[in-house]
């Protein structure tokens, strides 16, 4: 069973949680009109096999998205932090 | 470049796709071709037969060939084929067979029959409905309806009809539009009331408290199950025969690629040139698409599958609750064999979450009350790439003389033959057929996705 930290509520099944995507994407800014930017955001994706970054919200806890370190090849969770702090870096 | 996929509607697409350069796919009834031309596959002394078998059963001392060789890698090729599940074996025999070109290496990082083509279901069917599925879909069953005679090897292609169950009458009424859609196509399509599914499925629950009521169903009898492991065998021993190298343990490390063009592979073997190289190693896209460049329109995500104990015969058809992705069959050996959705996270790692064994075996009983007992002797994970739309791809990329066959979500296995067929016939013309014109990498851009459950991008995201 994947175990993942809850920045606010602690280590808990992943059950708990809903998965997010890729972290480490921005979203284009307003405004942007090329079609071409908007594709590569929506549809691309790196999905390394390895250390990846990635969204999960604990929807059956304090609802407070964060962001995951965590292994694809193995599984292994790394560091979580409140998304909102990653997100303003 | 071609014109795009036009018909993404209901609509058959068979007419319009006839006044297409390329030729339309082969109408119904003419497969019947590949039933009857002898294989040239192997010489006559290593061919299948009931004679072998007796001459074999009578002196024990002589040995049955090995089924393919283990040749060394040549310095070059006219085409390698990246990964040996049943995809790229696949693809190898009919580049040789239908197009001629023998000059073929497979290369498989492991050995044959390690990956995903022994971790799936083994359910064959073909009751798509969207426009670009419905008649691939199609070709793919015709296709296994055939197999066993083309490749000299049996496939246990067991036609036993599948029945996907409703739950209501709004889900009976989409069934009732799929298989009018299924049946303008030429594929074979029984809408079933509640009352023609308890003659054929006795065993479900149809008390006044089942969880999820029966409606009724829709029953494609051509569907049913084919042993998957001689599905890779016999197609790694017929291309064998057509002189294909097939390369086991060796793994791609990288491509060779020159001003643009992709002109070889590296491997833990050494380098091997080719003219043009195709990728085949769904579940794996990602990541060696990276190898060259290229970013994909791909998640891996975990599917898992489950074996009970052995029990006399039980289920004799295909099931599919309809309520969940849940799916059932009994093996050959009794086992019950079924299989739910993906984990919902991607990774790499061919390990299942418990929570999921969880779920199916809470379908399971939702749907058969008297399994409940049943103990699971297996369960084993495959890893599958996920795209948006839930449809695959076959197809050139934006780097010449390299070709893509991946993204097959949960639907690879039913498709083995076809996509050999197509992803065989794309790489010899440097063109997609008719057949696969829809499975192209910039159907996102283009606005032609291929939705077939209409649920939108990224259904386990949203």
């Amino acid at each position: 069973m994947l175990r993942i930290t809850c920045p606010c509520c602690g280590e808990r099944d992943y059950t708990e949680f809903r998965y997010g995507g890729d972290a480490t994407k921005k979203r284009p800014a307003h405004g942007t009109a090329e079609m071409k930017t908007w594709h590569d955001h929506v549809f691309l994706f790196d999905n390394p096999k390895g250390p990846h970054r990635e969204f999960w919200q604990h929807v059956l806890g304090c609802r407070q998205w964060l962001v995951l370190e965590r292994n694809t090849a193995t599984n292994e969770p790394g560091v979580s932090r409140p998304a909102r702090e990653v997100v303003d870096e | 470049m071609p014109s795009r996929c036009e018909s993404l509607g209901d609509g058959p697409a068979f007419g319009r796709r006839q006044q297409t350069a390329l030729g339309a796919p082969p109408a119904i009834g003419e497969y019947r071709h590949l039933r009857t031309s002898p294989p040239q596959v192997p010489p006559l002394s290593s061919r299948y037969s009931a004679l072998s078998l007796a001459r074999h059963a009578l002196s024990p001392d002589l040995p049955w060939p090995p089924a393919w060789r283990s040749p060394e890698p040549k310095k070059s090729y006219d085409v390698i084929i990246v990964g040996g599940g049943g995809h790229g074996l696949a693809t190898a025999y009919y580049l040789a067979k239908n197009h001629g070109i023998t000059n073929v290496a497979l290369i498989e990082r492991s050995y044959i029959g390690s990956g995903n083509v022994g971790r799936n279901t083994t359910i064959v069917r073909s009751n798509y409905m969207i426009g670009g599925n419905t008649p691939f879909f199609e070709h793919s069953l015709k296709l296994w309806e055939g197999l066993s005679h083309d490749l000299n090897f049996n496939v246990m292609l067991s036609q036993r009809g599948q029945i996907v169950l409703a739950h209501g009458p709004g889900q009976l009424d989409s069934m009732a539009r799929r298989g009018n859609i299924m049946r303008l196509n030429g594929i074979d399509a029984e809408l079933l009331d509640r009352g023609e599914v308890m003659r054929d499925l006795p065993y479900l629950d149809y008390s006044a408290d089942a969880r999820f009521p029966i409606w009724g169903g829709l029953l494609q009898r051509r569907a049913g199950t084919a042993r998957h492991d001689a599905v890779a065998w016999g197609y790694a021993r017929a291309a064998d025969g057509h002189g294909v190298d097939i390369i086991e343990n060796c793994e791609v490390t990288g491509f060779v690629i020159e001003n643009g063009w992709v002109s070889g592979v590296e491997t833990s073997r050494g380098r091997i040139l080719a003219g043009k190289t195709g990728i085949a190693v769904a579940g794996h896209s990602s990541h060696v698409a990276a190898m060259a460049g290229l970013k994909l329109p791909v998640e891996s995500h975990l599917l898992q599958a489950f074996v009970s104990e052995p029990i006399k015969p039980f289920v004799h058809h295909v099931v599919s609750f309809g309520a969940e992705l849940f799916y059932l069959s009994q093996s050959d050996k009794g086992g019950l064999v079924f299989g739910g959705h993906i984990d919902g996270f991607n990774t790499y790692t061919q390990r299942g979450q418990f929570p999921k064994v969880q779920t199916v075996a809470e379908c399971a009983v939702a749907l058969i009350p008297s399994v409940s007992r049943l103990r699971l002797l297996r369960h084993w994970a495959g890893i599958q790439d996920m795209t948006p739309d839930g449809s695959p791809f076959i197809c050139r990329t934006p780097i010449r003389n390299l070709y893509l066959n991946g993204g097959w979500c949960y639907q690879g296995f039913k498709a083995t033959p076809a996509s050999g067929w197509c992803f065989a016939h794309t790489i010899a013309h440097d063109e997609e057929h008719e057949l696969n014109r829809c499975f192209s990498l910039d159907r996102f851009a283009e606005g032609g996705e291929l939705d077939e459950h209409g649920t939108g991008n990224w259904t386990y995201k949203q």
